[in-house]
């Protein structure tokens, strides 16, 4: 490798870091986007230079079709399927990276006593962890496709079916090192694309965001062992800041959770349905008309709102703005508490209404929120339920007992903008919506929402 | 293979790679969550790199097979992620010129 070369990769790795940077703040995050691609799109036309190369013209028509394939899919996708997207360009980056391996070892392999220990565990690793990250993406995809069922599918015995295939992969890894057969190695990749399948099964839709951290994590952390099987610098440095972004958010959607990363993934929100739930049922609640949450909104001093999946489901984004901008415009102080878990990614919310063009500085962080809402009047809940149930604080029983909520408990008025009665994600009934202080509106999140709209212009 | 700047030497990188990626992630606005995964998404396209020099130097049709198809995965990595990341922050840049009105 020429110093030319290494040099370019040097360029390419800044611009990198230069584009996490960038997102420290929002006006500087497009800039450093910018720079990313640049150092991107660098260093592959420097690897397309280096002059020994073979099948340049095949290499190139494959850039192509990868381009038509990816751009489309960029450009035309909805937001509300950002989710989705960012899981299926995560999945396909491991799966390139898991090949990459295999490809270079059968390309050394008639001379497997050339390739050193440290070679081979990086090979090992990146083949399994490239594969789990694989196939784990496509079947969140799918979750959030809704092509398959968004509530988690457990099999039977799937425990022990998930720790059996686990244990297979890590012995095969642990037996490829020292034994550098290529059907080993295949076998290894086949096992590790079941354990990815085995791994997001049982996952459901609320623990999505902390499972899509995780996977991101993976990702580049393979890319970072592909980057030490080549030798290649760029790929190690680029692997290893995705793996640390991958790391950082998944952490912080555990905390977010209030539970160790552990209990997600081994299925801590599988509810146990019944129990309390089941007496709750027949309850009274207290609905309201659209006109009647146009008066409780209109007259308001401080109204907190609360967005949820339900909201990115509905659409809603637009109509929750527009509401926003009447009651500010009737003196209301109008702002949103943000959950860090509530949607389908993290900071699924703040993408969600920032296509809405809501103001950023409307938009509080859990803290921030919960001391406002001691003194809001009014906090509208809409499509979000888990994020806001007290039982997190108050029934140590429940699967969601000791996550960190948004206290909308606290505010003077709660209205839940809800499609049904039926519990959130975790299963877990929620005492708040038959509180005498709360008011429900039963209906699509958007349509509903337009109806207060149009009652609160006529006030 | 890991000879031109050596085992040690790759690792090394690996671990200051490690504290830079800390660094810098740990700073990124809660606002910009969503984009920061997406943008990190991007960035590990980069494995296209890999790919395009192992298939260059592969011989043997399944090597060059299997080689393609990871610059392909990786091409769809790559570019797509940068354009939706773009796409992503343009909503937030607009908000602000219109905040300035």
């Amino acid at each position: 490798m020429s110093n030319g070369v290494l040099f370019g990769d040097l360029i390419a790795a800044v611009c990198f870091i230069l584009a996490l940077k960038g997102l420290s703040a929002p006006r500087t995050a497009r800039y450093g986007n910018w720079a990313g691609a640049a150092g991107a799109a660098l260093a592959v036309i420097i690897s397309l230079s280096t002059g020994h190369l073979q099948h340049v013209g095949l290499i190139l028509l494959a850039v192509v079709i990868g381009a038509v394939i990816g751009v489309p899919a960029a450009t035309r996708v909805k937001m509300t399927a950002m989710p989705q997207l960012v899981a299926i360009f995560n999945g396909v980056g491991g799966g390139a990276a898991a090949v990459v391996a295999l490809v270079e070892f059968l390309t050394v392999a008639h001379n497997s006593s050339l390739i050193s220990a440290g070679d081979q565990v990086a090979t090992v690793f990146t083949i399994l962890v490239g594969s789990v990250s694989f196939s784990g993406s496509m079947i969140t995809f799918a979750k959030l496709q809704e092509l398959m069922t968004t509530r988690p599918v457990v099999l039977p015995a799937g425990r022990w079916i998930s720790s059996g295939v686990f244990a297979a992969a890590i012995v095969l890894g642990i037996v490829g090192v020292p034994v550098r057969s290529t059907g080993l190695l295949v076998v290894l990749m086949l096992v590790s694309l079941g354990l990815g399948v085995l791994f997001v099964l049982p996952v459901g839709g609320a623990d999505v965001p902390i499972v899509i951290s995780l996977l991101n994590a993976f990702t580049g952390l393979t890319v970072a062992a592909s980057g030490y099987v080549l030798g290649n610098t760029l790929l190690i440095v680029a692997g290893t800041l995705v793996g640390a972004s991958g790391t950082i958010l998944t952490r912080l959607m555990a905390a977010a959770m209030g539970r160790p990363i552990t209990g997600i993934l081994f299925g801590a929100f599988r509810a146990q349905v019944g129990g309390p739930a089941a007496a709750a049922e027949n309850r009274p609640v207290r609905s309201g008309t659209p006109e009647d949450i146009a008066i409780l909104l209109g007259y308001a001093r401080k109204v907190i709102i609360v967005p949820g999946y339900g909201l990115a489901v509905a659409q809603g984004q637009h109509t929750i703005r527009e509401l926003a901008d009447l009651l500010a415009a009737r003196g209301v102080k109008v702002a949103y508490g943000i959950h860090p878990v509530a949607g389908r990614m993290p900071g699924h919310m703040n993408v969600l209404l920032a296509e809405a063009n809501v103001p950023y500085e409307a938009l509080l962080e859990m803290d921030e929120a919960n001391s406002e809402l001691s003194s809001a009047d009014v906090a509208l809940v809409v499509g979000a339920n888990d994020v806001v149930n007290p039982a997190a604080k108050t029934t140590p029983g429940a699967p969601i007992y000791g996550m960190p909520i948004i206290n909308v408990d606290q505010a003077a008025a709660v209205v839940f903008c809800k499609r049904s009665l039926r519990p959130g994600f975790a299963g877990i009934e929620n005492e708040l919506l038959y509180d005498p202080k709360t008011t429900l509106l039963f209906g699509d999140a958007k349509e509903s929402l337009g109806k207060v709209v149009a009652a609160v212009k006529s006030l | 293979m890991a000879n031109q700047i050596g085992g040690v030497g790759l690792l090394t990188i690996f671990v200051l790679a490690v504290f830079v990626g800390f660094e810098v992630v740990s700073k990124v606005s809660a606002i910009l969550h969503t984009p920061l995964m997406s943008g990190a998404n991007a960035i590990h396209g980069v494995v296209l790199v890999g790919a395009i020099l192992i298939t260059g130097t592969a011989s043997g049709p399944v090597q060059i097979i299997l080689g393609l198809i990871a610059v392909v995965l990786g091409t769809v990595n790559m570019v797509g992620g940068f354009v939706v990341t773009d796409r992503m922050l343009r909503m937030f840049s607009a908000k602000r010129s219109e905040d300035r009105r």
